[in-house]
């Protein structure tokens, strides 16, 4: 089975490494396969910022995503811009500190799409103290609502992803991620 | 032990490079091939290698030439309009025989083009870019774990052929990341240091193998010239004899031994009515479209051209030797399309689907093609 | 040796004698200082790996019996940037020309110099393009006719020495073919001093310059050119106006400053230790 997922936000929120990490526990240490592409644009910082991540049990030929089953938007440009693309029943992941649902409502009810609050910018804030994780606290939110990854894979793969010493408060925040929905 | 890694092909490239033994990159950045040096920049020194960022692409490629008679494997990467200006020192590279890699993450052109787009629109540079006959060796990676393979490959084929050898990748693959699993035990091939002083010849004729290369500094007291010379590296620039027997040797070493370059990997070709021949990052679209027209029943194979230069024009006829349609699915206006029009007869029919613009063809649009010619 | 064999001839490719050099050429004479000025630096010439680019002056290391890389054009710093950075063991020498490196070459001069790469370069500079048939250089005196300036070329010339010292290099000097004793003490300084070494070489060219220019023979060449040589240190005591024209002789840096390939190395043995092999290209397994 093939799954799409794109995610989208600032640049400087650290989509880019959720979808890294996201695949790389899929590939790593689930023994699925999977592909991480993004969007460049020529800005440095800021501006919108797109990761892709394909996660299936067999190869995955194709590697960009198509019409994503999965969308996580952590910035309301992300979710008005990429909605559309969304498969009908799709699952939606957003950070309502972020984003207004209000926006996409009509899309939403059209197409069945399931809707999850993750609230990551005020987790990372309120429970970890430090506003820059709040893409890990996603990847947690991503891996308790679709299961496409494993915790352990997941964790795992935080390990191997973050600066070293920082392990710690990174699989903290996952954690909290993991148990907000 | 094999090791697993999940990390984007620009990277890989540069693990493929240390693995080979690679201890020099000179380089310019350039997007999207900029992770290629500063991965190297990051790791050289670690092992005792060198990173030089130069002050452009022409000194890039001086460069390295320069480092590779000095004893040491020596790669380059840049993108179209690096590879542009790097033209004039590749010819001197083909006609001094010296073993160098240059890695090209192709990108949106011509000119300044699309820097952060996918294209494959410098497969003719490759082949053709710098002035004079030669015949480059060129291979595409169509995956991460193939950027890795093939950028030793291209180390390894430099060696043995002792020619410049040009990895021809693309955005696509150059930044995407997947799991590339690093083997131990991996056949690298190292330079031969000539034996004999007296009596080596640098640029003479070796049938069945390598003539070796001397490092300067070990005595050898040889001379490189880009000048038309003979067996001894002497200047002979109005002999119409020395030159034909240095071109023509430097064009047969690479085509009297395509059997041991030229690599493609296929399915289902064997009964196929349509074929679809690609490479680099479309190969992925093209694999897809195959096994989704394959459960519909239609006869439909591939041909993925692991080595674009040579053009692998017997693989490419023996396999498609039942085939009416050939689809040649490319990120350019048609460059390979071409190739293939040349090496197949004329009662065969040769579509293209020449997408640009960044994004590769789908596997939707190779499949509607297949629709249209009318595949079952 | 026979008797009537030069000296350095030993130091040459005697089966590629004949050179191809003008009679009155000032490139025997460079070739003499240059070996001259390497005796007295105490150089092993096994150790020299020499490299150029195109042009007559390029012709050089391929005279000589020792590895020499004879490259495209303006490119030859580059490849030597390279074969110095793969093995700096090797004692590099480049063979320029005014054309070659301060024209097509430019760019690569000014960076070269600023990294202070441990690289000697001999730049001959004739103020002409000789090898192409007589077009102006970069460095043609303002109304010098060549065949590209057939009223007379109205651009300012480069002053090399002054453009490689500001740049960055540790050593830069310019002689003329008539300052033998100073070239060649030059030559020794700059293949001794462990860094970016520039000896400009101001030579006659009486094929094209001199014939273009009125000056048909090497002597008359020579002769303009010994009148308008000054010492730098008289130089620096005049007007910029009064030096038009002329031709200023002496050493325009010579001062120690850390070196490229030493940089290199240094910050990859504090870093991870002594692992650089040299020849690595021979190893199977590194």
């Amino acid at each position: 089975m093939r799954t799409e997922i794109r995610i989208g936000g600032f640049g400087g929120q650290g989509v880019i490494l959720a979808g890294i990490i996201l695949g790389k526990a899929a590939s790593l240490f689930d023994n699925n396969e999977a592909v991480q592409t993004q969007s460049y644009g020529p800005e440095a910082r800021g501006g919108a910022s797109k990761c892709e991540v394909v996660i299936s049990d067999s190869e995955v030929e194709y590697p960009k995503v198509q019409s994503p089953d999965i969308l996580v938007a952590m910035s309301n440009e992300a979710l008005i811009k990429y909605i559309v693309d969304l498969k009908d029943e799709g699952t939606l992941i957003v950070d309502p500190g972020t984003t207004d649902i209000e926006d996409v409502r009509e899309f939403i009810d059209q197409h069945n799409i399931k809707v999850f609050n993750a609230p990551a910018t005020k987790t990372a804030n309120d429970e970890i103290g430090l506003k820059i994780v709040a893409n890990i606290v996603m990847v947690g939110a991503i891996t308790k609502v679709t299961g496409i990854i494993s915790e352990n894979a997941a964790i795992e793969s935080i390990k191997d992803s973050v600066p070293a010493g920082t392990e710690e408060k990174n699989i903290k925040a996952f954690k909290a991620g993991y148990n907000l929905i | 032990m094999s090791q697993e890694f999940f990390i984007q092909g620009n990277e890989a490239c540069a693990k493929g490079a240390l693995r080979a033994g690679c201890r020099f990159f000179a380089g310019y950045p350039i997007t999207p091939s900029t992770e290629v040096a500063e991965t190297l920049a990051r790791e050289l020194p670690k092992v005792g290698g060198s990173f030089v960022q130069m002050e452009d692409e022409i000194a890039s490629v001086g460069a390295i030439i320069g480092g590779s008679w000095g004893g040491t494997k020596s790669m380059t990467a840049t993108s179209g309009p690096g590879l542009s200006l790097m033209q004039e020192n590749i010819g001197y590279a083909f006609i001094s025989e010296t073993p160098i890699v240059i890695v090209d993450v192709q990108r949106g052109s011509p000119s300044t083009g699309q820097p952060t787009m996918a294209a494959q629109g410098d497969m003719m540079q490759a082949r053709w870019g710098s002035h004079g006959d030669y015949e480059p060796i060129a291979l595409s990676p169509s995956s991460v774990q193939e950027f890795f393979d093939f950028t030793i490959k291209a180390f390894n084929l430099a060696e043995q052929f002792r020619t410049p050898v040009f990895v021809m990748a693309d955005e696509i693959i150059g930044h995407m990341r997947e799991k590339i699993v690093v083997e131990d035990d991996i056949e690298i091939i190292p330079r031969q240091m000539p034996e004999d002083k007296d009596n080596y010849l640098p640029f003479k004729n070796v049938e069945n193998g390598t003539n070796p290369m001397p490092a300067f500094g070990e005595g050898f007291n040889i001379h490189v010239t880009g000048l038309t010379h003979d067996e001894r590296g002497y200047p002979d620039t109005n002999d119409p004899e020395t030159h034909n027997d240095l071109v023509q040797r430097l064009c047969d070493k690479v085509l009297n031994n395509c059997d041991k370059i030229c690599s493609v990997k296929s399915k289902s070709c064997e009964d196929a009515d349509i074929i679809i021949i690609s490479y680099g990052a479309p190969v992925r679209s093209a694999i897809e479209a195959v096994s989704v027209a394959r459960s519909e029943g239609k006869k439909v194979g591939y041909i993925k051209l692991d080595t674009p230069w040579p053009f692998p024009e017997e693989e490419i006829k023996n396999l498609s030797s039942n085939a009416s349609d050939i689809i040649v699915a490319e990120m350019n206006l048609g460059q390979m399309y071409y190739e293939v029009d040349r090496v197949l007869p004329n009662d065969v029919n040769i579509h293209l689907i020449g997408k640009i613009g960044g994004l590769m063809p789908t596997p939707d649009e190779i499949l509607s093609k297949i629709n249209e010619i009318g595949g079952n | 040796m026979s008797s009537d064999e030069n000296k350095f001839t030993p130091y040459m490719r005697k089966d590629r004698l004949p050179h191809i050099f003008c009679p009155g050429c000032g490139n025997g004479t460079i070739m003499n200082a240059f070996l001259k000025g390497m005796e007295k630096a105490e150089m092993d010439f096994d150790n020299i790996a020499m490299v150029s680019g195109i042009g007559c002056s390029s012709r050089i290391p391929g005279y000589m019996n020792c590895d020499s890389l004879h490259t495209t054009h303006g490119r030859a710093l580059s490849f030597a940037t390279g074969l110095k950075t793969a093995n700096k063991s090797l004692d590099v020498v480049v063979f320029t020309g005014d054309g070659d490196c301060a024209s097509i070459g430019g760019n690569h001069l000014i960076h070269a110099a600023r990294r202070n790469i441990n690289l000697t370069v001999i730049c001959i500079n004739n103020n002409i393009y000789g090898m192409t048939g007589g077009q102006i250089s970069p460095t043609s005196p303002k109304g010098s006719f060549g065949t590209t300036a057939p009223y007379g070329n109205q651009d300012t010339p480069f002053n090399l020495a002054e453009l490689v010292a500001a740049a960055g290099a540790t050593y830069s000097a310019r002689w003329t073919t008539i300052q033998i004793e100073n070239l060649v003490t030059s030559i020794k300084d700059g293949l001794k001093n462990p860094g970016f070494s520039f000896i400009e070489v101001v030579t006659q060219c009486p094929t094209y310059y001199g014939r273009k220019n009125k000056l048909r023979t090497p002597t008359a060449m020579v002769a303009i050119m010994k009148a308008n040589t000054i010492f730098k240190s008289s130089a620096d005591r005049m007007r910029e106006r009064d030096l038009e024209g002329k031709i200023v002789v002496g050493e325009f840096a010579k001062k120690q400053k850390a070196e490229f390939t030493e940089n290199i190395e240094r910050i990859s043995e504090e870093k991870f230790g002594n692992k650089t092999v040299i020849n690595s290209a021979y190893e199977t397994e590194l």
